[in-house]
């Protein structure tokens, strides 16, 4: 469903050129979660900013469904490392603009809202303000937003980057529950090997500056998945093979 | 309870203060040190508001009803003046300078020039009270426009939302706090240019009554009127203060302050 061709990006500043992406080619099938793992300052953010639109492709060609959308905007549904809830907004309102700007009907999009965050449990926080959720709240709502947005394509940038350890290891599971309920088209960035193989169908590992994919994994387990793939010797061989590649 | 005695805490130095500063001033005045026709004792001055209130409030009504018209006339300007500039990066590279040098144009210039192109009428007074509110509005707006959160920015053009929707939900309630605190200067500003306005044509308002009393070696008067100007002032400050309030719902308590 999604595929990227042969993508290409440099960043000119004060006179030098730093190459961002060289020829990076990969694709997103229905209904499969995708990572992409990455040093940090890969270009992976990069990456994101050229499939949502925002900025402008040097090479290279983005399809969805069948379509070229390079360089358009309004193909994706995001869910950024910052909850990014706006804070003047009930997480209901919230998670309704997403739909919304996605040209979904306001009273649908407000009546949407409410029945998932019942669904999950969140049901209390619909009319509260953002300020009032905990970091873990935040991201479940900002999750929620992307997954009942009508796109078919995810983007997760990082999306627990900036949470606790246990906190995170609590919405791994949650995501991965919700997410193998609803099945949608997931690319997801992170820096962490142990959620890449938790939460994946298939992982692409970048090298940085520029970034080029160096590996491609397939992820064996079956789902459901649990989270005591931990002890499992696959997912430990899978996980070292994988740092090695980001050390070397 | 323990907020009421914090505030208590905090209201006592200031209230012993303007005791002191109060009962320092009646005796100064009391044993002639100064001359009373000069400096009215603040006793006399309660007593002038006292007996002539009837014609304070016809003076403060006055007032109040041109610097409420020129502070929301100078809000609209200033808030449109704002959104344009922020639309139109051309135009704003080409006002600004000319509206900060516009500043620098002294009140007191002005408004014998407004009164003769326009006459003795309300439109140059409140067209003085726009002129002098306009622009803290106006910059204050501008700056809460463009001061918006880049994760936000960056989610919202993920999404795939227009200049318009961004504008909608993103730039203007992030602009909402630094547009308050330039309507919260305003406020006072407007108070103080209608004064102004009012010595051009003195018959009625309060700085209009402020000059006569002065002329006519009136001092309780025009203190009188001094004293009505700040709690004018005050209020119009504590009113913009309450409409935020109502309007910015979404901070947590501590900082809607």
């Amino acid at each position: 469903m999604l595929e990227l061709k042969g993508l290409q990006k440099s960043f000119r500043s004060n006179g030098t050129v730093r190459e961002v992406l060289r020829d990076i080619n990969l694709n997103v099938m229905d209904g499969e979660f995708v990572s992409i793992i990455g040093p940090s300052g890969s270009g992976k953010t990069t990456l994101f900013q050229l499939i949502g639109g925002l900025q402008q492709i040097d090479a290279g060609e983005i399809w969805l469904d069948g379509v070229n959308i390079s360089g358009q905007k309004g193909h994706i549904a995001y869910m950024p490392q910052q909850a990014s809830l706006l804070p003047w907004y009930s997480v209901k309102q919230n998670i309704a603009l997403a739909l919304q700007i996605s040209h979904v009907p306001k009273s649908t999009a407000l009546k949407q809202a409410e029945q998932w965050l019942q669904q999950v449990g969140l049901a209390e926080y619909a009319n509260e303000y953002p300020h009032k959720l905990s970091g873990g709240m935040s991201q479940r709502v900002s999750f929620l937003r992307a997954l009942l947005s009508p796109q078919k394509l995810m983007l997760l940038d990082e999306p627990f980057g900036a949470l606790d350890a246990l906190t995170r290891l609590h919405m791994q599971r949650w995501l991965l529950s919700i997410w193998e309920q609803h099945r949608r088209s997931v690319l997801l960035v992170t820096h962490s090997i142990e959620e890449a193989l938790l939460l994946s169908d298939r992982i692409i590992v970048f090298a940085a500056n520029p970034a080029t994919v160096i590996d491609e994994i397939k992820v064996p387990f079956a789902r459901p998945r649990e989270g005591e793939l931990w002890s499992d010797s696959t997912f430990n061989e899978l996980k070292q093979r994988i740092y090695e590649q980001l050390d070397a | 309870m323990e907020n009421k005695r914090a505030l208590w805490r905090s209201l006592l130095p200031p209230v012993i203060m303007l005791a002191v500063i109060f009962t320092v001033w009646e005796l100064i005045v009391r044993f002639e040190l100064v001359y009373s026709w000069l400096i009215p004792s603040p006793l006399g001055v309660l007593k002038e508001m006292a007996i002539g209130w009837e014609r304070l409030l016809e003076h403060w009504l006055a007032t109040m009803q041109l610097t409420v018209l020129g502070f929301l006339g100078g809000a609209v300007c200033g808030i449109l003046l704002g959104m344009v500039l922020h639309f139109v990066p051309l135009v704003r590279q080409a006002m600004y300078p000319v509206l900060i040098l516009s500043q620098n144009i002294p009140v007191i210039v002005i408004a014998p020039i407004l009164t003769m192109l326009l006459g003795f009428g309300l439109l140059p007074k409140v067209l003085l009270i726009i002129l002098v509110c306009f622009f803290p509005i106006c910059i204050a707006m501008l700056g809460g426009l463009a001061q918006v959160d880049q994760g936000l920015r960056n989610y919202m053009g993920m999404i795939g939302s227009s200049r318009w929707q961004q504008f909608v939900h993103l730039e203007l309630p992030s602009s909402l706090g630094s547009l308050f605190s330039g309507l919260k200067i305003a406020a006072s500003y407007s108070v103080l240019s209608a004064v102004v306005a009012e010595w051009l044509s003195p018959k009625v308002g309060l700085g209009g009554y402020m000059i006569l009393s002065s002329r006519g070696y009136m001092p309780e008067r025009v203190f009188a009127a001094v004293l009505l100007i700040v709690l004018t002032s005050l209020l119009l400050f504590w009113l913009v203060s309450l409409v935020e309030r109502l309007l910015v719902r979404w901070r947590p308590r501590k900082e809607a302050r």
